[in-house]
């Protein structure tokens, strides 16, 4: 095992020099970051040549990488153009980001298994459709509708919760969090559903009941860590994915977050923003799933790893 | 489950209650400092004036900075500000005289020098600004700013005293103290040519309000205490919240959790329903702004043919589009400047502004017809789509012309298809005035080489009327051989105007004296707590 | 249990005798089926597909949207409006009528036109994104999964690296490398949206293969059947599939739904589906302004109503055949 999570944490490093290259690539391709940043007219030509000056803008792709690897060995993440750095950005965006994910995570296992379970046990039950139909429901309403909504009724009409969460406080994000997590309950209840259904009707349960276990036992201990596993790949996923920031829903909310801080440096094509961002996030997908992967094992113990 | 979140959900607004009062009491309730939100965005580059040509950086330095001249809110006339006078008998040499005692927000005086430096600055190639192009009025700019030049001051200015400077300029300028009056002419503090880094995290000018901090997420402002000019404060300090989108701060501004908006999203618009909302809280006003479309100079079959392009713009029902697309939110056009701005008539245009689909059918069939399907090109990334589209079936609609939308990702890769030369049909061009006068609507977008003439129009009696004018002894004058010129735009129809977008605001009850400038930004200087 | 098994007789038999193939019973030879047993598999999915109503309904709506894509003029012939082109700005966003049974949307189009045109294009985005998803994801999970050790490690770190690419930036970067022209083929047009919702939707399909792969790898008839030297392709689709099924199957009709959704937002940026293309995807991002959610709710409902019984029918039926042909589920 210790060797196993050693030889994962290895596998991160070309990961890392491959993703940032990948980026940078991409983010290089996408054309001169000056233009467009005098408002309505092109920039003057001096303005556009000390920009290119000061980020080696002329050298061909492979020197202005290897350049930013250099900096970014000595623990500098780069500047925007506006003055600002990728390393104080970053630092005080992942912590919203963060807060709303883990609000959203919660919401969503918590809501999602609870309603797959309800279904699952009951199959074609009372429950099993109010669940579906509910689910369906959720599926259907964009998340930009929902979100809106959810802002005008319960933010400014009802006051219930912050309208934004310009702050980025718990309590700001506790209904942009619901909204996030939303959708991926939809998953989470289909998942658990199915799986829980699945293996109730799997051998071992059978042999179980046969065996005259009682039915707590049964869904307890046989069935429902075994039917976690798709559920728990889901959700690591899911984690990964929010981390990545949401640009509607921060959007509507007005959340300070990491989607909307990749969301702009994409479209002034500020590369070493991109970049630092995105091999921060490639790092939190590596580390969920190496945390996943672990579970795995855990919560199916035949489950081994070589 | 149901019943379950009900509970969460009503705990959370108890905590959420509780922390609000907590909030308030602390910030603004006991009457002592009386700070503003208002909506802000992210600004591009740094807080340099020479540096800053978007608005996002530049509403803020509106309230950090002061220029020679300032425009009056209502008539956006000019009015001295840092200028004592502004004096000239051939539209070519100008002396400026400065009031004394002006201060910058680090104690030191407002002097001569530091317009000049400041203006030298800018204009700089090694200093790659992005106001270089706004200096090119003064006599050398030409030189320094030229690729790879050393020199760093321009012959134009000079310095007679510390409170007198003489300005040249390189061609005549009538309206020369009118253009005085923008961010980039903005005068420096000693402390920037020591530091100019340092100076664009925390900008020192001489305005009304001063920096205090900002990072991307809001930026405070203070007032300025030994503020003498004419635009004294009447808020301890202003604090712009970056809001990336508009209904996010509406919704704000509904629940008077922020103080003004800049914008109303156009859906609120629809119906009047922002004024169910905000009743008397709201104001629309026509600004310094203009939106038209221009005839591909890279489509042949639009360059040659000027009835095609006339009935073209015959089938575009302005009134209607704007009545059920823009809401009300824009004025029609009926020539290429709003009223608003000195010298402007709003008539040059004439018929062929006026939608009459008959008279446009008729135009298209003597014309010989447009083969193969019209393109409207418009950058995505902003709410142009919508208009474009039935623009677009109106064109289909009065000449059975084809024609779709063709939206590029953003703007960046707008203006380079356009610099590229690849864009066909017709394109979107938006423009928004540096200064109000006549002449900011007709030189750079219409003059041969102009940087935004996207319909790479040249006609040398026009730009004979535009340097006639800019020679011209009085206002009057100028302003008849302006219209004359607009007059040629009629004739040629490199572009046909569409409407003069308005600026929509909101504000919370918490305020009060709004007033709206007609660059669409909120009077910083008037506005009020209650 | 009673309640979930209401098929009885014949078809329960056989189903009794597949169970116990998949085990490692005394007979041996059971564990690799026959070819005789692998068709009777098929037939009695068949058999229990046709007695589910479920899969009859699913069926019929998904045929009247396919019919609706295919000939959507067929739909509009006795509507007042039959051409989803023709706008009439003066009676934008009014309420449904006579004159326009859903309502004009904000442009003056007749809104049942154009959700009866908008068919054809956010079904086929929807569904082939989902099956191109589900086919990549599928092969490189299972790949990842059984196999395991390095190529496991590569093919996930891959994944890894592609879920983290934003839509916005892939998407962009390829719309913009690969720019539709207005000659540019319908198909092309709608194949290059696929090809980049594809490219960066895998990796979740990959992840929950390939953790459903893990699970069902130790178990003992598997590697009773690996030590019996069957083929690796015919383990897989004998007993890694069916189990894999269910959970994949999930994910991948929520995901159509989304997908649909999500064609909107590209085209919002000016990368997807351009005018005069129509989609619901992008009839619904245009309704969706709060203020017009309140003054013309109308223009929401119609769209998102076809989007819902879209997926509904997709996730009918999605369960239905999981159902029909998990052979532990029977």
């Amino acid at each position: 095992m210790g060797t196993y999570v050693l030889r994962r944490i290895l596998q991160m490093i070309p990961v890392i020099i491959g993703t940032t290259f990948l980026i940078y690539w991409m983010v290089f391709s996408l054309g001169d970051p000056t233009i467009g940043r005098c408002g309505e007219r092109p920039c003057p030509q001096a303005y556009v040549d000390k920009i290119h000056a000061e980020y080696n803008l002329d050298q061909p792709l492979i020197i202005q990488y290897v350049r930013y690897l250099g900096k970014v060995l000595h623990g500098d993440f780069g500047t925007s153009f506006n003055g600002t750095t990728v390393a104080d950005q970053l630092m005080n965006r992942w912590p919203v980001t963060f807060k709303v994910a883990i609000i959203a995570i919660i919401f969503e296992a918590l809501i999602g298994i609870a309603a797959g379970i309800l279904a699952g046990l009951r199959r074609r039950s009372f429950w099993d459709s109010l669940v579906f139909v509910s689910t369906l429901v959720i599926i259907s309403i964009p998340s930009f509708v929902l979100g809106s909504v959810a802002q005008m009724v319960f933010g400014v009409k009802l006051q219930w919760f912050a309208v934004t969460a310009t702050q980025g406080t718990w309590n700001q994000l506790l209904l942009p969090g619901l909204v996030l997590g939303s959708l991926s309950m939809a998953y989470i209840a289909r998942l658990t559903r199915n799986s829980l259904a699945d293996n109730l009707s799997s051998d071992f349960v059978r042999t179980a009941r046969a065996k005259g276990l009682s039915n707590g036992r049964i869904v307890g201990i046989h069935t429902f860590r075994n039917s976690l596993i798709p559920v728990v790949t889901f959700i690591g996923a899911d984690f990964g994915a929010l981390m990545g920031g949401a640009i509607v829903t921060e959007r509507i909310f007005n959340i300070p977050g990491i989607g909307g801080y990749v969301f702009q440096s994409i479209q002034t094509k500020d590369a070493t923003a991109v970049v630092g961002t995105i091999t921060m996030l490639v790092l939190v997908f590596l580390v969920m799933n190496l945390i996943v992967d672990l579970l795995y094992g855990a919560l199916d113990p035949r489950i081994g790893h070589e | 489950m149901r019943k379950q979140f009900r509970v969460a959900a009503a705990t959370s607004a108890a905590v959420l209650a509780l922390a609000m009062t907590a909030c308030g009491s602390g910030s603004g309730g006991s009457g002592e400092s009386t700070g503003i939100t208002v909506r802000g965005c992210t600004p591009k580059n740094s807080l340099i004036p020479g540096n800053t040509t978007e608005t996002c950086g530049g509403n803020m330095l509106e309230a950090i900075t002061s220029q020679l001249i300032r425009y009056n809110t209502e008539t956006s006339a000019p009015e001295m500000d840092i200028a004592e006078s502004i004096e000239t008998s051939d539209n070519v040499h100008f002396t400026v005289k400065l009031k004394q005692g002006y201060k910058f927000h680090d104690g030191t005086e407002v002097k001569a020098e530091n317009f000049v430096k400041a203006w030298n600055y800018t204009a700089a190639y090694a200093n790659g600004q992005g106001g270089a192009s706004f200096m090119s009025v003064f006599k050398g700019a030409d030189v320094i700013g030229a690729e790879g030049a050393t020199a760093t001051e321009m012959d134009g200015l000079k310095v007679v005293d510390d409170y007198t400077f003489t300005i040249e300029t390189a061609t005549p300028v009538s309206n020369l103290p009118i253009r005085l009056g923008y961010t980039a002419f903005s005068p420096l503090p000693d402390s920037f040519f020591a530091d100019p880094e340092a100076y664009g995290k925390m900008p020192v000018g001489s305005g009304p309000f001063k920096f205090v901090s900002g990072d991307n997420q809001q930026y405070v402002l203070e007032k300025f205490a030994d503020y003498s000019g004419p635009e004294a404060a009447k808020v301890d300090s202003i604090t712009f919240r970056v809001y990336t989108d508009s209904q996010a701060a509406y919704n704000d501004v509904v629940a008077n959790q922020l103080d003004f908006t800049d914008e109303i999203p156009s859906s609120f618009l629809v119906d009047n329903q922002f004024q169910s909302q905000l009743g008397d809280r709201s104001m629309q006003r026509e600004t310094l702004r203009y939106a038209g479309l221009v005839f591909s100079p890279n489509d042949p079959q639009l360059a040659s043919n000027l009835k095609l392009r006339q009935a073209i713009s015959k089938s575009i029902d302005r009134q209607l589009v704007t009545e059920q697309i823009l809401n009300g939110a824009a004025k029609p056009a009926h020539g290429w400047a709003p009223k608003t701005v000195n010298g402007a008539t709003d008539t040059a245009c004439g018929e062929f502004c006026d939608y009459d689909p008959e008279a446009a059918k008729a135009l298209y069939d003597e014309s010989g017809g447009y083969s193969g399907t019209l393109t409207i090109t418009v950058n995505g990334d902003a709410s142009h789509r919508d208009w474009a589209e039935a623009v677009c079936n109106s064109i289909r609609g009065a000449i059975g012309l084809d024609c779709v939308v063709v939206a590029t990702p953003n703007f960046d890769e707008y203006q380079k298809q356009i610099k590229d030369r690849t864009v066909m049909g017709l394109m979107r061009q938006g423009w928004q005035g540096d200064y109000p006068s006549i002449e900011n609507f007709l030189a750079p977008l219409y003059q041969t080489g102009g940087e935004s003439n996207w319909a790479r129009y040249s006609n040398p009696e026009f730009e004979a009327l535009l340097t006639q004018a800019a020679a011209a002894s009085t206002e009057e004058e100028a302003n008849k051989l302006y219209g004359e010129a607009e007059a040629k735009l009629a004739a040629d129809l490199p572009t046909t105007p569409l409407w003069y977008p308005m600026t929509s605001v909101g504000w919370s009850n918490r305020l009060e004296n709004v007033a709206v400038n007609a660059f669409g930004g909120l009077d910083y200087s008037a506005v009020k707590v209650k | 249990m009673s309640e979930m098994n209401p098929v009885t007789g014949d078809a329960a038999t056989t189903k009794e005798g597949t169970s116990t193939a998949a085990e490692p019973g005394p007979d041996g030879a059971n564990a690799v089926p026959t070819r005789e047993r692998a068709r009777s598999l098929g037939r009695d999915a068949w058999e229990e597909l046709r007695k589910r109503p479920s899969f009859w309904f699913s069926t019929a709506l998904i045929m009247i949207m396919i019919i609706m894509a295919l000939f959507p003029q067929l739909f509009t012939a006795l509507a007042p409006q039959s051409d989803p082109r023709a706008a009439d700005l003066s009676r934008a966003r009014q309420a449904p009528s006579g004159d326009a049974w859903f309502g004009f949307d904000g442009q003056g189009y007749d809104i049942y036109a154009r959700t009866i045109y908008g068919a054809r294009a956010s079904i086929l985005v929807g569904v082939l994104t989902t099956v191109g998803t589900l086919l990549l994801g599928s092969i490189i999970g299972l790949v990842a999964g059984f196999r395991g050790g390095w190529l496991d490690a590569l093919l996930s770190r891959v994944g890894e690296i592609f879920w983290a690419i934003p839509l916005l930036l892939g998407g962009v970067l390829f719309m913009t490398s690969f720019p539709s022209g207005l000659d540019t083929p319908y198909s092309v047009v709608v194949g290059k949206v696929v090809f980049v919702l594809t490219i960066l939707g895998w990796p979740r399909i990959a992840r929950i293969m390939r953790s459903a792969v893990l699970q069902v790898k130790p178990l003992d008839y598997v590697q009773a059947a690996r030590a019996l030297g069957a083929s690796p392709l015919r383990i897989v689709l004998k007993h890694v599939l069916p189990n894999a099924f269910t959970s994949v199957i999930v994910v991948a009709t929520i995901d159509l739904g989304a997908y649909i959704a999500t064609e909107a937002t590209l085209s919002f940026l000016g990368i997807g589906l351009q005018p005069p293309v129509v989609s619901w995807g992008i009839a619904i991002s245009n309704a969706s302004g709060l203020g017009l959610l309140q003054s013309a709710p109308h223009m929401l409902l119609f769209p998102s109503v076809f989007l819902s019984v879209t997926v509904l029918a997709f996730i009918m039926l999605g369960d239905a055949v999981r159902d029909a042909f998990d052979p532990k589920g029977r």
